[in-house]
Formats: C-alpha cells, structure tokens, sequence
C-alpha cells in the first residue's frame, strides 16, 4: 500500500494519487464488510446451538415444571393418562449405546490397526474408501436390514446358542434369557456397533497416522513386533485421539434413530434380559411425535429430546476436546 | 551393556519361550486385526447385497412414473422422489452459502478472538448432533408456529444438518491454501475480499464443492428431521408450504407395514437411495483427487 504512494509520487499526477488514495479507502471498506459479513455468518452457527437449546428448554418446560426432576426417574410413560417419566427411554438409550461400544471399540481398534501398520499400500485406499463409504450408508438401510435380514437370522440361530451357554452364568446369565425373537435391545445394540464402526475407525486411522514414522522405526529397529509397536509406542502416542474417537462414536450411537427405531420392538420398559424390546430416547420421539396430540405428549417427547440433546452434547464436546488435546500435544513432540 | 548382549541373543533365539510367546501374541493380534477388517467388509457386502437382492424385484419403470400407491394397489416413488429431491436441493441452497462464509471466517480471519474457535467447536458438534434433534429444533420454532408441517420445514431442517459439512470442509481447505499464494495476491494489491474470495477460493474450488457433495449425500438420506416438519403426502405435491412426500420417510412407511407391495416398493427406494448415496460419495472422491493430482 505505501509502495503505491510512494511510486504515484514519482510518476502520477497528483489527481491520479486522489484516485488510488480513494480507491484505496474504498478497498478497506470492502474488506471491512467482508470481514463483518463472514463473522456474522460464524456467528448464526453459534447461534444456531444457542436457539436449539433455547427451544428444548422452552417446549420441555411445561413437562418440568409439572414432574420436576422426577420427570427423569419415572418409569411411567401413559400418553392417555398424560403420565410421563423418562427412566425407561434413558435406560434404552445407554444400555444400547453401551452395547454398541463394546463391539465397536475392539472391532475398530483392529480395522484401524490393519489400515495403518498391515495393508499393502495398493489396498489401502480401496479398503479406505470402503470403510467410509459404510459410514454414508443412510441409517434407515441399516434399520429395514436389521429388521427383515439380521433380526430373523439373530433369532433363529445367535439367541438359542447364547441362552444355551451364556443363560446360565450367575449374575450375567440373565441377560440373555427370554423368547429368542430377533428384536430387541440387543440387536439394536449390536445394528448401532455396526453402523458406528466407520466413524470410530475413520478417527483411528488418522490418529494412528500421525505417529512419527521414527518413533515407530526405533522400535521396530530394536526388534519389537507389529504388536509390540502398536501397543507400546502408537496407542500411548494416540491415547488421547482413541479415547476422543470411540466418544465421537458414543455420541452417534446415542442420538441414532431410525437404524434403532426398526429393531429395538418400541417398548417403553426395563427388563432384566437383553432380548426384551425396549426404547430408546430418540425411538419414543420418532415413534410418537407425528401422533402427539395435547400439548403434554409433545412437551415430554421435547423434554426427553432435550435429555438427549444434554447427553450428546457432554460426551462430543469431551471426545472433541481429547482431540484437541492430542493435536496440540502433536505440535510440542514432534 | 556387554553384559546384556548373551540375553538379548538368547531371547530373541528362535527356540526360546519368551520369544515364541512374543511372535504368537503378535501374530493371534494381527489375526484379530485382519478378522476386524473383514468383518467390516462383510458387512458393507452383505447390506449392499441384500438391498440389490430385495430391490431389484421392486424396481421398475413404475417407480419412477407412478405415485405412491394406497395398500395392495400398483404404484411408484415418483412423487416422494420428486420431493426428496425439491427438500435436498432447497436446503442446498440455504446451506451452501451460510456454510462458505461461515467456513471463510473460521480459516481467514479466526486466528485471533473467541469467536472462531467457540464456533469451531460449536460446528463440531453440530455436525455429530443427533438428527432427530434438528427435527424437534424445526419443528417448534416453525411448524408448530405455523400450525401445518410442510415441506419448507423439511428444507429448513436439512439445511440445518448440512451447515456443518459446508462449514468443515470450506475451513479445512482454505487453510490448504499455501501463504504465499495469498500474499502474492496481496503485493499485487488486492484487497483481502478479493484475495480470498478470487484467489484461495478458487484453488480449492472443487475441495469446496466436494464438502457441498457430500452434504448432499449427508441430507438424502436423512429420514429422523423430515417426520415431523415435511411428513409425508400420499399423492403428488409441488407446494412448498404443505406436506410433501419424500424417500426416506416413505421407505420407513412402506417398510413398517404389513403389506407386501409396500415392502416391495420400500426396498426399491432403499435401494435407489443407498446406490445414489454411494455414488455421490465415489464420485465426489474421484473428482477430488483427479483435480488436486
């Protein structure tokens, strides 16, 4: 900018030096607008969060202010008697949420594993891609084929074995007794498992991908195996981006709907077995919103929507801030 | 150290337990590490499988020319297919240039103040947030003011989900863009709107439409945010402030009920959408990585 001025002095008259002077005032109004127009924009996202929270906590108001906090530990959900308790939709959420991680964790752990320390180069997009593309399949898919292809197979020939050799253990016996009929919290359980793996494996693959190949080398180079590099210098190097992962994952297991909403058989209780129908959070309001009809219904389904949201919204803003974590501490070792 | 020498040869001799014990635990976890990969595999298979198994009988040129039919009666998606593509085009539209700016700010100007990492964060968990949510969200601050569901709350509402695509990868291209490419810009004497919206912008165009790509294909599928602001409609309807019938939701209809047309009928739209879906995602790829080879 001084430059112009500068060289106008040299060879511009001074009605040409006005022109730039001017042009220039004009160039910095136009970035200030741009500047400002950008922010603005920045700031209807934050907003965005501000007034999803906002009209939660309006339309559940009504229900708390009825039920007060009991409203989240009773187990009574009658629309017809306007008596509603968020127990049973909580439970189904975090007892198929829960199960849904116990299957993922492992299985994403070796997919990451695979792609990072064992794939030959060539397959290595190939199997990439496949693996995100498993992550685009819409949610509703996962839901008609867990209904008409996994419950059917599930019921004829997973229950009967697990009720055979795992119903009769103390204490977790339980869980895996009852009428073998394919629905039920576990198989939503395990249709989320399948449909988080994507997303927990895609994290994992990355972080693992940061590791400095010469810590890796250095390792190898004293003769560890593939193993041994995994286990003492990638995962104590990418803990942080693991852990942050699999709570992405938690966080998409929780709020899923449809994929559960097909299989979890939409019963608002809590039983002892995993066979059992169940509901989940996001199932009850799918289920019944189109139906509410008084203001009551839509206010509980607002109000359990609103649990919901609060839930989500801890486990991402933690598995967010252990990536962060992991990224600033990438900058400071490496 | 010389004192080591002898043990460190006798454990790494192939004979010696310790050593045997180390190869098969890293062979057992590598085992397992491959077993994970193909489970995964075989999943993605066996779902694309099933849907071209059971769509395929369902699909025909009905699909595309008739509407949706009432129970045991012949019919098509035409008109849910036509709507899902009216919602997904409109909530394009609004998202794609509140995303872009939005993402602007965040790479150019969000090096310094609170608002750019708040919102960064904010963005992020947006895009996780559960859909459902989106669809309450629309639902009280549109519907329920309006008194009707329609089709311009469906609109909103993907719109809404696909802001933080945008949002993403706008920011995480930009910051792609080498500084001295800006800074050439700017000793030319462009003012910093033109550097970025003529100069960094551009380079990274198609990364930019690939994240708009995929927030297409995001929003397609998306069945939670549509069932209580766009509904469904059984027969056809163009009018954007009334219930329009889309894919998704007719597919959970179609699926959920007891008659076999309709079943036929949702594993054909399940089909169509999943393919669809799929195919944006591998092109957009291919697009991508010709452009930034």
């Amino acid at each position: 900018m001084a430059g112009d001025k500068s060289r106008g002095s040299y060879v511009s008259t001074e009605e040409q030096q006005r022109q730039i002077a001017a042009r220039l005032v004009r160039q910095r109004i136009q970035d200030a607008v741009f500047r400002k127009t950008t922010l603005s924009f920045a700031l209807f996202v934050l907003l965005l969060l501000g007034a999803i929270i906002t009209s939660l906590v309006l339309g559940a108001y009504p229900i708390f202010e009825k039920f007060g906090f009991g409203f989240l530990t009773s187990r009574e959900w009658n629309p017809v008697t306007n008596t509603f308790g968020a127990a049973n939709a909580i439970y189904g959420t975090i007892v198929t949420s829960f199960i849904a991680l116990l299957i993922a964790f492992p299985v994403s752990f070796g997919i990451a594993i695979f792609l990072t320390e064992l794939c030959p180069i060539w397959l290595k997009r190939p199997l990439g891609t496949a693996v995100e593309l498993l992550a685009a399949i819409p949610s509703i898919i996962y839901g008609m084929w867990g209904l008409f292809v996994f419950a059917p197979l599930f019921a004829q020939y997973v229950q009967p074995f697990l009720t055979k050799y795992a119903g009769d253990i103390p204490l977790i016996g339980q869980l895996f007794q009852g009428a073998p009929m394919g629905i039920g919290m576990l198989s939503a359980g395990i249709i989320l498992a399948v449909m988080v793996i994507p997303f927990i494996a895609s994290v994992m693959r990355d972080v693992f991908e940061i590791v400095p190949p010469v810590l890796k080398e250095s390792a190898y180079g004293l003769g560890a195996t593939t193993w041994e590099v995994v286990r003492n210098i990638v995962l104590p190097y990418t803990k942080a981006g693991v852990v942050g992962g699999t709570m992405l994952g938690l966080g998409r297991a929780l709020g899923e709907t449809m994929a559960v909403t097909f299989v979890i058989g939409n019963t608002p209780k809590i039983a002892a077995s995993l066979f059992e129908p169940g509901a989940s959070i996001a199932s009850t309001i799918a289920n019944e919103f189109a139906e509410a009809g008084d203001g009551g219904h839509i206010s509980a389904l607002i109000a359990i929507g609103l649990v919901l949201f609060i839930i989500t919204f801890v486990v991402l803003a933690l598995a967010k801030l252990m990536l962060l974590q992991l990224s600033k501490g990438e900058g400071s070792r490496t | 150290m010389s004192m080591q020498s002898p043990t460190l040869a006798s454990t790494a001799s192939p004979t010696s337990a310790l050593y045997r014990k180390r190869v098969f635990t890293n062979r057992l976890a590598l085992f397992l590490s491959l077993a994970a990969m193909a489970s995964g595999m075989i999943f993605l298979l066996w779902i694309l499988t099933t849907l071209v198994v059971k769509g395929i009988g369902g699909l025909n040129v009905a699909v595309f020319t008739q509407m949706t039919p009432s129970p045991g009666s012949a019919g098509g998606l035409l008109n849910a297919i036509f709507g899902s593509v009216v919602m997904v085009t409109i909530g394009t539209l609004i998202a794609t240039p509140i995303g872009i700016l939005a993402g602007i700010y965040l790479a150019e100007f969000g090096k310094t103040g609170w608002v750019a990492p708040t919102t960064r964060f904010v963005n992020d968990i947006l895009l996780s947030a559960p859909s459902i949510i989106i669809g309450l969200f629309v639902y009280t601050i549109y519907v329920a003011r309006v008194q009707h569901f329609s089709a311009f709350a469906g609109a909103i509402a993907l719109a809404i989900i696909a802001i933080p695509v945008i949002v993403r990868t706008t920011e995480t291209m930009l910051i792609l863009v080498p500084a001295s490419l800006r800074e050439a810009a700017a000793a030319l004497g462009a003012p910093e709107w033109k550097v970025v919206s003529y100069v960094a912008l551009r380079a990274v165009r198609s990364g930019v439409i690939t994240g708009i790509l995929l927030a297409v294909a995001r929003i397609s599928g998306e069945t939670a945010p549509l069932l209580f602001t766009a509904l469904n409609n059984q027969f056809w309807s163009s009018d954007l402030n009334a219930p329009m019938a889309n894919l998704p939701v007719a597919i959970f209809q179609f699926a959920m009920s007891p008659f076999e047309n309709w079943v036929e009928l949702a594993w054909a739209g399940a089909m169509l959408i999943t393919f669809s879906v799929l195919a944006i995602n591998i092109i957009t790829r291919v697009i991508f990585r010709q452009r930034s080879n």
